[in-house]
């Protein structure tokens, strides 16, 4: 009887697949992401070495000494106080404390301060107490500390927002009106980063995290691109660092007609994305490729290391690939299971070429 | 638990236990992708690249260089303290530091 090997499902389920049936899927993910966008499959070897971890009867795997990489970390100290919507457990504490016992305990290379909600918008009206908080936080740790936010454009539309809601507007056939709507949002948006940024650079702010650019498409990745490149003309921030990480793997066009720098942001991949943060000046840039549920293991990991592989190769800038809940191979559960967690972990540094995660 | 220790045990560097704070501020200063901020780093503590990740190595050079310990160590640098001596020891700029320097001149 052939031997089976215990993996998993894109929704963290525990399967069982021959080892020929996880080669079949990992040529078919690497062939997915190579069709999709345009680019190389992975090569023989690099599809062994993912069978090879897959195939792994420990239950932690990990790269070989001396290749490992340093981390960047999305949502701050929300995984420890926030709810279960931002993946937290609930425990009570400071954002201080959260910051310190990720230096102290979990060994983090840099960490995060970022408001309750996550969002830019919200945090603009409470600038002075998250500049308080940052204080706090430099004078008494050592790691460099991001302020992690999301542009979440999705704010700025009604009713929440200010601004016409393009979603509601285009099956209206409103379609002038909801692009107008998107262009203001995003003048708006990039008034509030731009306006977080300054303030917390004036106290000593290390690097700024844009996280889930582009979530609510294209207007959202222009906004990013365009403050970025303000911030990095402007003498007060030109040396904040800025971290660029993706929602998605491919730009939705909910506009359809924004370009930056004369090229089109709707529909294009990671490798394509990098190309376009170096030019706005994004310092670090982190691309997802997003977990099918339905697939296995070895096909999203496969998948996703095609699509980061050539984001390293092309870009010049370091790349700290986004390996949370749901995306880049890890399965799409609240509580990922290590074995799966750390296979992609290895198989995005070694096979993937990652500057860091 | 499933993330961040998840990620460590694979493949992270391990903040101020080991080197990991200072191969990621080369990666924000100055862009460095990940083998030309190790050289660097390394270069600056007059170590191997591989000794990065190594407590071994690692906790005794940090006390040494006094750039700031995981554990509780009396007397030594502590929070800008220790990022001020990173500063010097690395030979880059620190934000939260050049703004202690400019508060105390």
């Amino acid at each position: 009887m052939t031997e089976k090997y215990t993996t998993r499902k894109g929704d963290g389920r525990k399967i069982e697949l021959t080892k020929s049936e996880i080669r079949e899927d990992i040529e078919e993910g690497s062939a997915d992401a190579a069709n999709k966008g345009g680019i190389n499959e992975l090569k023989e070897d690099e599809k062994d070495k993912i069978v090879s971890l897959i195939t792994d009867p420990s239950k932690v795997v990990s790269v070989e000494k001396g290749n490992e990489v340093p981390f960047t970390h999305d949502i701050g100290t929300l995984r420890l106080m926030g709810d279960q919507g931002n993946s937290g457990v609930g425990i009570p504490m400071s954002r201080e404390q959260g910051v310190k016992t990720h230096e102290r305990a979990f060994a983090v290379d840099t960490m995060e301060l970022g408001h309750i909600d996550y969002s830019f918008k919200p945090a603009k009206p409470i600038i002075a107490q998250e500049q308080q908080t940052l204080e706090d936080i430099l004078l008494s740790t050592i790691v460099p500390i991001w302020y992690g936010a999301m542009p979440n454009l999705g704010l700025y539309y009604a009713p929440d927002g200010q601004f016409k809601n393009p979603n509601e507007l285009m099956p209206e056939g409103k379609i002038k009106e909801a692009k107008e709507a998107q262009e203001k949002a995003i003048e708006q948006a990039k008034e509030d980063m731009s306006y977080i940024a300054e303030n917390l650079r004036k106290v000593g702010l290390d690097g700024l995290n844009i996280d889930t650019t582009a979530a609510a498409g294209d207007p959202d990745f222009k906004a990013v691109l365009e403050v970025t490149e303000e911030l990095k003309s402007n003498p007060e921030t030109e040396d904040l660092a800025i971290e660029i990480g993706m929602a998605a793997e491919h730009v939705l066009g909910m506009h359809g007609d924004l370009e930056y720098n004369g090229k089109q942001l709707a529909g294009i991949f990671p490798h394509e994305q990098v190309e376009i943060v170096e030019e706005a000046g994004g310092d670090l840039f982190g691309p997802v490729c997003n977990t099918k549920t339905g697939k296995s293991l070895p096909w999203n990991l496969a998948r996703a290391v095609t699509f980061v592989k050539e984001t390293s190769k092309v870009s010049d800038i370091p790349i700290h690939v986004n390996m949370g809940m749901g995306v880049c191979g890890v399965p799409m559960f609240e509580t990922p299971p290590v074995d799966a967690v750390t296979r992609a972990s290895s198989a995005m540094v070694e096979v993937g070429n990652v500057d860091g995660i | 638990m499933g993330m961040n220790i998840a990620h460590y045990a694979a493949s992270g560097l391990g903040g101020i236990r080991t080197a990991g704070d200072l191969v990621a501020r080369c990666q924000m200063r100055e862009n460095m992708k990940i083998d030309e901020a190790k050289n660097y780093v390394a270069k600056k503590l007059d170590v191997d690249t591989q000794d990065l990740s190594n407590v071994n190595v690692m906790r005794d050079l940090r006390e040494e260089l006094d750039i700031g310990v995981i554990t509780s160590l009396p007397g030594a640098a502590k929070g800008v303290e220790a990022k001020s001596k990173i500063a010097d020891v690395l030979d880059i700029e620190i934000p939260s530091v050049n703004r202690l320097k400019n508060k105390i001149e």
